[in-house]
């Protein structure tokens, strides 16, 4: 069976005791794009991702990965897909090179010795090969964990925040490899709290409370928010962001340094509400897209009394 | 099929490394057989009744009568079977069907009348020393009375100074009734039973703990491989345990080795695999290391009290016995004990064989399902 999409799943359902995490989930990720899984925490992207990769047993729906059945195949698929999981599972008691020959050992890859150098390499992580991988330090397991579950060169990858507490240079080198790993062919989906990392995407699928908020590009979610804003820049930017808060046809107003962004979706509303306040001493007024944080700000707004761990 | 040997491979070695690495583990699996030799060097003496017995009486008369049912009036003696032949006799000392054997001569009544003072023959496994020491004694008492009715009937009076008869007890097996012999072949089943339960339990359920799992189940290595890769390197510390309790039975207690290793070292073997899949198993139902502790402490107990190793088997109650031939100890001490002590073939052992294997086969099958593919 061939199909374009690498993901092509709907109807994905996981209860946990009574509580709904995904609900009705339905997703078609075409192959050899990147996108990009947001949400706020406990939203259930992890749960999603452990549904595609066969972790997790789906209560309803169905669908197929790299076109095999996610509910029957999962064997096949395994042996194609590359998975990161959001907290560092490899083993502490292992050197780094151990935890690398382990997994090419698993995967049976052909010439084992010279994929784990190659890795090692790539890693730059030769000259400590030897050290244990729970001595390492955060940024470096997760860069472990990157080269490990790309090792057996998969079709798909499934990233669950790969890049949480890496530096900015290595998650531009990281973003480099996704890139040009996505050159090749391979599909990407990666869950990320990070809104510059978003924009490194195809496409961004948004996911709160177990269902899908909003996808597409970012200038399409951007547009389907209907979201209005004007940014303020001078001033005492800090009073006035207390003055605003609150007033009807404003519905978010947060302070980025030196700016102010003032969101609303009634363009006319928000104006009026705006009006008096045009005048604040040493502020000057920009209309302006809204932000993709705005955005998503914007549509978690409804759910803001419902708790979630 | 080599894949699969392949990815048992790759568990296996990944296992070892990290086996190796905790020393704290493999330190105490090597210091507790020497501990427990040392603790248990003191038996427990219980007080078995209904020892099963075999009757070879060459001669029918008031007196062979009279002492059979004064024998079976102890209670300690249950007669199972009657023969003449030796060689059955013998057979069914050496396979534990039989505790006792009485052999009782041909023209014992004659001599009695005659003051002869003829002998009884008692052959008794003393292999389990704590389990025959009462009967033993029990029957010495009967010489000096049994007969006293008897022979008043009969109208002879003989010097009340000596018994009409006398009782021989010949010990098979370990003939000067030393507790360490039957109690360091038990310590290797008790030994395996802690630590190969226990560490097969922590391995796996460890990998939940630190949550490796995860990584592991996606990806491509199936359960059953899993399970081998994982258990392999247990096998061999087991047999280092063998190692060093026989070097320890041999040079520390004279413990005799009367049969053959190779019957002795595969019995070993799956006596190793029973507890191993016992603990995969244990592994499955618990969700933390304290707990996989816990459960094999429960395993272990029943393990060390009710089969035969604490207690003989045989002065237990009936539930208890029950209990006990379900635990694969039970069988691999008798099989132990019978090579190690009375040199009995493995082919005369067949039926604790057997159980000891559909255990084993028994436990796989559950620990396989119970294994979980997913994280649900
Ligand atoms: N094994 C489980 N048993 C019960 N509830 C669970 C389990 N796993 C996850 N949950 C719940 O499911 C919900 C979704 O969790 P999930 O880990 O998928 O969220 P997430 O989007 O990955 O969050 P984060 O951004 O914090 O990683 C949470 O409310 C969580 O408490
Ligand atoms: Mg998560």
């Amino acid at each position: 069976m061939t199909t374009v999409y690498a993901i092509d799943v709907k109807g994905l359902t996981k209860r946990f005791g009574n509580k709904t995490v995904v609900d009705q989930f339905a997703l078609q990720v075409p192959k050899g794009q990147v996108w990009g899984f947001l949400g706020p925490n406990g939203s259930g992207k992890t749960t999603t991702i452990r549904m595609l990769c066969g972790l997790l047993r789906p209560d309803a729906g169905e669908g197929t990965c790299l076109g095999l059945d996610i509910l029957h195949e999962g064997g096949l698929i395994k042996r194609q897909v590359g998975y990161m999981t959001q907290k560092f599972s490899f083993y502490e008691d292992l050197s780094i090179r151990e935890n690398l020959e382990f997994v090419a050992r698993l995967y049976e890859l052909k010439d084992q010795r010279i994929a784990v150098d190659q890795s090692l390499a790539e890693l730059g992580l030769t000259q400590r090969q030897r050290q244990l991988a729970g001595q390492l330090s955060g940024g470096w397991k997760q860069r472990l964990a990157l080269a490990a579950c790309v090792l057996h060169k998969p079709a798909l990858l499934l990233l669950d925040e790969p890049t949480a507490g890496v530096d900015p240079q290595a998650r531009r080198d990281f973003w480099e490899k996704i890139h040009l790993l996505a050159g090749d062919g391979i599909t990407v989906l990666v869950s990320t709290h990070y809104m510059d990392e978003a924009e490194r995407c195809d496409r961004i699928v948004y996911l709160a409370y177990g269902q899908i908020l909003a996808q597409g590009t970012i200038a399409e979610v951007i547009k389907a928010s209907g979201l209005h804003t004007y940014i303020v820049s001078g001033g005492d930017i800090r009073g006035l962001a207390r003055a605003l808060h609150g007033q009807e046809g404003v519905t978010q107003v947060s302070v980025f340094g030196t700016t102010l962004h003032v969101c609303g979706v009634d363009r006319e509303a928000l104006d009026r509400a705006v009006a008096p306040y045009r005048a604040w001493p040493g502020t000057t007024w920009t209309v302006a897209e809204a932000s993709l944080e705005d955005v998503f700000i914007h549509l978690m707004a409804p759910f803001r009394d419902r708790i979630q761990g | 099929m080599f894949s699969s040997l392949r990815r048992i491979l790759a568990v296996f070695l990944k296992e070892l490394i990290q086996m190796r690495r905790d020393r704290m583990t493999i330190g105490m699996i090597l210091a507790i057989p020497i501990m427990q030799l040392v603790m248990f060097g003191y038996a427990i003496n219980g007080d078995p009744r209904n020892l099963p017995t075999v009757l070879r009486v060459h001669e029918h008369s008031v007196f062979s009568r009279s002492l059979i049912t004064a024998l079976e009036n102890t209670r300690y003696f249950r007669i199972v079977a009657s023969t003449t032949s030796e060689a059955r006799a013998s057979t069914m000392l050496a396979n534990g069907e039989a505790a006792f054997v009485l052999t009782v001569p041909a023209g014992f009544s004659r001599a009695i009348l005659r003051g002869e003072r003829p002998s009884v023959l008692l052959e008794a496994d003393a292999s389990d020393p704590a389990a025959s020491a009462n009967a033993v004694s029990a029957l010495q008492q009967l010489p000096a009375s049994v007969f006293q009715q008897d022979l008043k009937d009969a109208g002879i009076t003989l010097p009340p100074s000596a018994p009409p008869f006398d009782i021989v007890v010949q010990r098979r097996y370990n003939p000067e009734g030393v507790t360490a012999l039957n109690i360091v072949p038990g310590l290797i089943g008790v030994i395996l039973t802690m630590t190969m339960t226990l560490v097969t339990s922590m391995a796996v359920v460890k990998e939940f703990e630190r949550g490796t799992m995860e990584n592991l189940l996606a990806m491509p290595a199936k359960p059953h491989e899993v399970m081998f890769g994982k258990i392999l390197p247990y096998v061999l510390l087991g047999y280092a345990q063998v190692v060093i309790i026989f070097a320890a039975a041999r040079f520390l207690f004279d413990v005799p080795m009367a049969g053959s290793y190779s019957g002795l070292l595969l019995i070993v073997g799956i006596f190793i695999a029973a507890n191993l899949s016992v603990g995969f198993t244990l592994s499955t139902l618990a969700t933390n290391q304290a707990q996989a502790m816990q459960m094999t402490m429960f395993f272990f107990l029943p393990s060390i009290l009710l089969s035969g190793f604490m207690f003989p088997f045989r002065g237990m109650p009936n539930w208890a016995q029950w209990i006990g031939e379900v635990l694969p100890i039970t069988h691999f001490l008798r099989l132990v004990r019978a090579i190690m002590l009375k040199g009995t073939p493995i082919a005369e052992m067949a039926d604790e064989l057997w159980a000891l294997l559909a255990f084993t086969a028994v436990m796989w099958v559950v620990a396989m399902l119970r294994y979980r593919r997913t994280l649900d």
